[in-house]
């Protein structure tokens, strides 16, 4: 079968020449259609760049460096731009991280919803509206016709980011990115729109690459999760298998290092500062010392 | 599930009145003054008690109608050669009001496109339309407009285009500015994952956020205009020799200062109220435009 997404020896680069930095470095990654993978590890892992290099939203700075990104069995990377574009919110859509910002703030909420499906469903304005509608309900949004009629600061921050689940789905995409859905919404509020991706995921049988440092999110809803540091896969494999035996050192303090109601908060360890080093010099001691130069 | 669709706030018609409120005295006294003025000019044949070029020798120079010597037929007196000042005032503002309205828009549009143009391409485009502004803008203006009058020749067409050529900058940079800022927003961002063209995105999503910053723009420029004209009709470049115009009449009035001081005393009185007026306006428009106190 051939895999909704594939990345192979994908190597990304942050600003030029001798101060050029990897932030990602040899990344390889496959997801099978309607597989849901966690992609995890602390901030400055990369995951997020993986997730935005995918979209082809690579910072102006950044430059993908080598490797293959494949969606479908098709190169994204050589395609050209405005098949590119017909992919982007049709096939490939992004759940993204900050709901507060992410919709357009002078924009009636059923004038964004209705610009992605008139944009790729070539639908009429009343048509799109009322497909909107029932969009919004789908994503347990009541009075879906009235909230159609709002701008974005006139709803709650969960209701915004529901909006942006029901726009990915939307269109039926086959690969959606989830970048750190939950990280901006409060714990009550961060159940209930996994509990919708999740739903809706597999109504739409769509794989989802869900981004996240958190790893009771990825025990939650992720069949499968990658481990991320440093801009390296660490280890890889089944959410179950992994949590219960991890076999990287990092994992395993990533492990320790999750608060959880069974065990007293003293049982928490930080993650060794040693062992970041080791990793870290590892990782980025050859990089640091190209990029510092001849001194 | 805890309900999240009743935590809507305001609905349509309470949007509206939130919006005069935030718009506050500056607003209403915008309003009022630039309204005063458009009706001025545009029910000028009606409300003129004399034809503003009729001269009437036998009572040059009469002061106003309240002080000793002054006669009810003329309310603020005549000037040098025996014309109504009341008159001449209403019939300037006509000429100030179509200088001010046409040229700002037209500098408006063209200080817009230029503007958005720089600011989405970036790079070697951004580069030179910058640039193009800055030596542009290391000219004088007022020195400027002159030159153009003198060169395209004086009236009305002429006025307005040296108003537009020296103006639009004001419009490209500031919308140049805007736009990169909008353009970094998470929607921008996610308007590009829903498969939007560059156009598109300029378009639907960033034109509708530089509504409130245009229109304060406009304002002001409007009220810019209407010194441009005044400045070019004092110096004599300005319309045809008969037309009345506000800095006409403080180039005549100047001359016989000591002996009728209201005939420069009132243009300029004029003058000050409709700047102002365009001043306020715009800043009342701004809050009321602004959905959010965004900034």
């Amino acid at each position: 079968m051939t895999p909704a997404l594939f990345i192979q020896g994908l190597r990304v680069t942050i600003g030029a020449g001798t101060s050029a930095a990897n932030v990602l470095r040899g990344v390889s990654l496959e997801l099978q259609p309607g597989e849901v993978r966690g992609l995890v590890g602390e901030s400055g892992a990369g995951k997020s760049m993986l997730g935005r290099a995918v979209l082809g939203l690579l910072p102006a700075n950044a430059a993908i460096a080598a490797g293959r990104i494949a969606f479908e069995g098709r190169d994204l990377l050589a395609m050209r731009e405005p098949e590119r574009r017909s992919l982007l919110g049709r096939r490939i859509a992004l759940i993204p991280q900050d709901p507060m910002t992410s919709l357009n703030p002078v924009k009636r909420i059923g004038a964004q919803v209705a610009i992605l499906l008139r944009h790729h469903l070539a639908s009429s304005r009343r048509a799109a509206l009322q497909r909107a509608a029932e969009l919004l309900a789908e994503v347990a949004i009541r009075e879906p016709e009235r909230v159609l009629g709002l701008y974005p600061h006139e709803i709650s921050g969960g209701m915004r980011q529901r909006v942006l689940i029901a726009m990915a789905f939307a269109c039926d995409p086959s690969l959606v990115i989830a970048d750190e859905p939950t990280t901006a919404l409060d714990v009550t509020v961060q159940r209930q729109v996994l509990q919708l991706v999740e739903r809706l995921r597999q109504r739409h049988g769509a794989a989802v690459l869900f981004v996240t440092h958190d790893l009771g999110v990825v025990a939650k809803i992720c069949r499968t999760m990658t481990v991320l540091h440093a801009g390296r896969v660490l280890e890889e494999g089944e959410t179950a298998h992994v949590l219960a035996r991890p076999g990287h050192p990092y994992t395993r303090a990533l492990l320790a290092a999750t608060p959880r109601a069974d065990r007293p908060a003293e049982a928490l360890r930080p993650v060794p500062p040693s062992l970041i080093e080791n990793l870290w010099s590892e990782a980025h001691q050859f990089d640091r010392l190209a990029a510092a130069g001849p001194a | 599930m805890v309900d999240l669709a009743h935590d809507l706030s305001v609905g349509h018609s309470s949007r509206l009145v939130a919006g005069l409120k935030r718009g506050g005295a500056r607003l209403w006294i915008g309003v009022a003054l630039v309204g005063i003025l458009l009706l001025v000019s545009l029910l000028a044949p009606l409300i003129a008690p004399h034809d503003p070029i009729e001269q009437d020798l036998m009572s040059a120079q009469l002061p106003p109608a309240w002080i000793n010597g002054g006669e009810p037929a003329y309310p603020f007196g005549t000037d040098s050669l025996g014309r109504c000042v009341l008159s001449r005032l209403i019939y300037s503002a006509r000429t100030a009001v179509v200088v001010a309205l046409i040229a700002a828009s037209l500098a408006a549009v063209i200080g817009i496109a230029f503007g958005l143009i720089a600011g989405s391409f970036g790079g070697w485009v951004d580069q030179l339309t910058s640039r193009l502004i800055d030596v542009w803008m290391a000219f004088p203006p007022v020195l400027l407009s002159i030159v153009l009058a003198a060169v395209i020749g004086a009236g009305l067409t002429s006025v307005i285009a040296a108003i537009v050529v020296v103006d639009w900058t004001r419009f490209a940079r500031v919308v140049r500015a805007e736009t990169m800022t909008q353009l970094r927003r998470d929607y921008a961002a996610a308007a590009r994952v829903i498969g939007l063209s560059r156009g598109g995105i300029m378009w639907l999503e960033i034109l509708p956020n530089l509504v409130p910053l245009t229109v304060t723009l406009l304002a002001v420029e409007m009220g810019i205009a209407i010194l441009v004209e005044v400045i070019l009709s004092f110096v004599g470049i300005s319309v045809a020799g008969d037309t009345p115009t506000w800095g006409g009449m403080i180039a005549e009035g100047r001359q016989i200062v000591h002996q009728a001081p209201w005939i420069m005393a009132l243009p300029i009185g004029c003058i000050i109220l409709s700047v102002i007026g365009f001043n306020l306006l715009g800043d009342g428009l701004r809050l009321l435009l602004d959905p959010v106190q965004r900034r």
